[in-house]
């Protein structure tokens, strides 16, 4: 009784705290300000996620929804900052005060979109038991144990494989836009360099302990790629350099390993067993551990690729 | 409730006393290198504390492991993070406070 009025304490001042960071990350004129409040909800948003017993997205939401778009948002706002680029988009932007209806259209969509949420949870009928005994009836021919990764990687693999197309159409809108930046003289300092050499063996690690336990318990493709591109980014920010001599083709195949992994593998099963992604039991384990470590380095270096921003190679130079 | 119980809970209780201290600190220190002195306090030992409150709780060695490797972890980021924005406050010329 006391063990649960004091999780019911916890869970509505987690509530609270997140609405507050919510409206302080939207309220606040500061830019840098907003993005550090944004990643604190992303903080807090997974430990939501932990409380309702899915630790699976909270896994993902911590490293993807506040490390790596932290991350992104930073370096964007870096580049917003700086004189070339500042300008040209501040002539760009609307004021909002003299354009009211940029405020009011996406707030009457947002009040749209929350009517439209709350009339379908409340119109759900209480007997309906979710998708949930359908799942665990299925997993022993998933191939894993885990049921979020059955749903991901088996039943539901379609969707996993568009998501890793939109993931590569977001890299290819970021470097249509232009080539990369010229590099910055980086923080050069031992303490980084020491950090980023310890550091990224252990970040290939736990990528490959979680992609690995991912099919008996949480963890998977996404939240082990978002560790690999994590060490991209430290790695990018101390100042490394891949060689000059390094070929373009290799990142752009590693960037293409899972789509294609996931498309290969769509056309064989489509004419093998007839259906889209129907993989045989007996060897879907094996087919979803494959087709994750493929996915895994591609969402790593795609979310490096993004972090670089821009173009990385241009005509006459090789990779900066 | 065991020994161990009550070992964990004051070991917790510890780490908590620590992370109130450091949150205090961070708001209320005068400039950028007091604050981070009183977070990385914070960081090290309240969750150092807390971690040994919670691995008394634990069956598996693994497990024990993995909470011991999350503290090693966070020692070794927390403090050359400390170190890097320390080091950035310098190089923009702010000045400790006096």
């Amino acid at each position: 009784m006391e063990i649960s009025l004091l999780s019911t304490i916890f869970d509505v001042l987690l509530g609270l705290s997140l609405l507050g960071l919510a409206w302080s990350a939207l309220a606040t004129t500061d830019l840098f300000k907003a993005v550090l409040l944004f990643i604190a909800f992303g903080l807090l948003m997974a430990l939501v996620w932990v409380r309702l017993n899915a630790p699976d997205v909270a896994l993902a939401e911590a490293a993807i929804g506040a490390g790596i778009t932290g991350a992104l948002m930073l370096s964007a706002l870096a580049r917003l900052n700086s004189p070339h680029t500042g300008r040209a988009i501040a002539s760009h932007t609307t004021d909002p005060e003299k354009d009211p209806s940029i405020q009011w259209w996406p707030f009457i969509s947002l009040v749209l979109v929350f009517i439209g949420l709350a009339y379908s949870v409340f119109t759900f009928s209480p007997a309906f038991m979710g998708l949930q005994p359908d799942v665990y009836s299925q997993l022993v021919n998933s191939g894993v144990e885990n049921p979020v990764t059955a749903v991901l990687l088996n039943f539901r693999g379609y969707d996993t494989l568009l998501e890793m197309l939109v993931l590569f159409v977001a890299l290819l809108g970021v470097w249509s836009l232009g080539e990369n930046p010229a590099v910055k003289t980086p923080f050069i300092s031992p303490v980084l360099d020491t950090l980023s050499r310890l550091l990224t063996p252990v970040f290939i690690l736990v990528a490959a302990y979680i992609l690995w336990v991912g099919a008996h318990a949480p963890g998977g493709a996404f939240q082990a790629g978002s560790i690999l591109g994590a060490a991209g980014i430290l790695l990018l920010l101390s100042g490394w350099q891949l060689r000059k001599d390094t070929s373009s083709l290799f990142f752009r195949v590693l960037l293409l390993a899972g789509p294609l992994a996931f498309v290969a593998l769509a056309a064989i099963t489509l004419l093998i067993q007839g259906q889209l992604l129907e993989y045989p039991p007996a060897q879907a384990g094996l087919l979803i551990l494959i087709l994750e470590t493929f996915a895994t380095l591609s969402i790593g270096v795609t979310l490096a690729a993004l972090f670089l921003g821009g173009f990385p190679w241009s005509k006459n130079r090789a990779l900066k | 409730m065991t020994i161990i119980d009550y070992l964990s809970i004051i070991l917790i209780i510890i780490g908590a006393f620590f992370f109130l201290a450091g949150t205090l600190g961070l708001l209320r220190f005068p400039d950028i290198y007091t604050r981070l002195h009183a977070l990385t306090k914070a960081d090290n030992l309240g969750l150092g504390i807390t971690i040994i409150g919670l691995m008394l709780q634990l069956e598996s060695i693994m497990a024990v492991g993995k909470l011991l490797l999350i503290w090693l972890l966070v020692l070794l980021s927390g403090a050359s993070v400390a170190h890097l924005i320390a080091k950035g406050a310098v190089q923009r010329k702010i000045r400790p406070w006096k």
